[in-house]
């Protein structure tokens, strides 16, 4: 099985503060990310997809098709942002790096087809890096952020 | 259990294929592609799988997969141009897939079945970019 892996890094700047909570529970529970003010990271993303090398080119997608896929579909909407209040799909979802995780997962779900249909490839992990200590990796489908029940793994891996 | 072991080599490679044209070369492998070459230091992560041995403790011999890794991968391409000095590159394209695949294949025969086996072979292009290859090893 060969797999490539691209890495991608956005800065942007978020809340954590749950409406289903006090402001006392959301500053117990967030800490320092609960600032109504905000603050922000460095995020790193790395991209995996798999399937089937093209024998003649020696690829399984041109670099630079990945890079415009994910510059238009991922970072046009998160680099240098507000993701509370710049993302739609943050309207009414907690910006935890989970939940970034899957909107991003959902996004390349929604619309690989339409940019690599013609290729033998699926997009298979996403990982992101919040900061070099906190890691955050999804499988990929994620089919539906309304309905995470219909994912395949329900739960984010976390390392420290 | 897995134990990986990491190296480094410089090479340079080109990236084009011979039967399509230069804007088709361009669509499909960027700036890849220039006819006379360019260059990386590639990082390999190899990680081999198997149980410490009761005795030494070890998977295997730190000395010994870091002579294997030197002798079928970095002395071998270290400092040359790929398409030129390596085979097969001089039929199969040096893209970032074919030469972690190679490496696959020159490692997966060097190790003794029954203490360790070649589990996976990164390959790291630039730090933003890189190939696993992972049991089945086809493409």
């Amino acid at each position: 099985m060969i797999s490539v892996t691209r890495r991608y890094h956005f800065s942007a700047s978020h809340r954590l503060h749950s409406p289903h909570l006090s402001d006392a529970e959301n500053a117990l529970l967030y800490g320092k990310c609960n600032n109504p003010f905000g603050h922000g990271h460095d995020y790193v993303l790395e991209l995996t997809i798999t399937g089937e090398m093209n024998r003649d080119t020696g690829l399984l997608a041109p670099v630079a098709t990945l890079d415009h896929f994910v510059g238009d579909k991922i970072l046009r909407l998160f680099a240098y942002r507000n993701i509370n209040v710049d993302v739609p799909e943050f309207a009414c979802l907690v910006p935890t790096t989970e939940n970034v995780a899957r909107v991003i997962g959902e996004l390349v779900c929604r619309h690989w087809t339409e940019s690599f249909g013609d290729l033998e490839v699926r997009p298979w992990k996403i990982q992101i890096q919040e900061t070099d200590r906190n890691g955050f990796e999804l499988l990929l489908p994620v089919l539906s952020v309304e309905n995470p029940s219909a994912q395949r793994n329900e739960s984010v891996m976390v390392h420290a | 259990m897995l134990v990986t072991r990491k190296a480094e080599f410089s090479a340079s490679h080109c990236c084009r294929a011979a039967a399509l044209s230069d804007n088709e070369n361009w669509a499909l492998f960027g700036e890849e592609s220039h006819p006379s070459g360019h260059g990386h230091n590639f990082i390999v992560e190899v990680s081999v799988a198997g149980e410490p041995d009761p005795v030494t403790g070890m998977i295997i011999d730190l000395k010994e997969l870091k002579e294997i890794l030197e002798r079928e991968v970095v002395e071998p391409m270290d400092h040359r141009f790929l398409n030129h000095e390596v085979e097969p590159f001089g039929r199969v394209i040096p893209t970032t897939a074919n030469i972690a695949l190679e490496i696959w294949r020159r490692l997966e025969k060097q190790f003794r079945p029954a203490q360790c086996h070649l589990a996976r072979v990164r390959l790291f292009e630039t730090p933003d970019l890189y190939v696993d290859v992972t049991p089945p090893a086809h493409a």
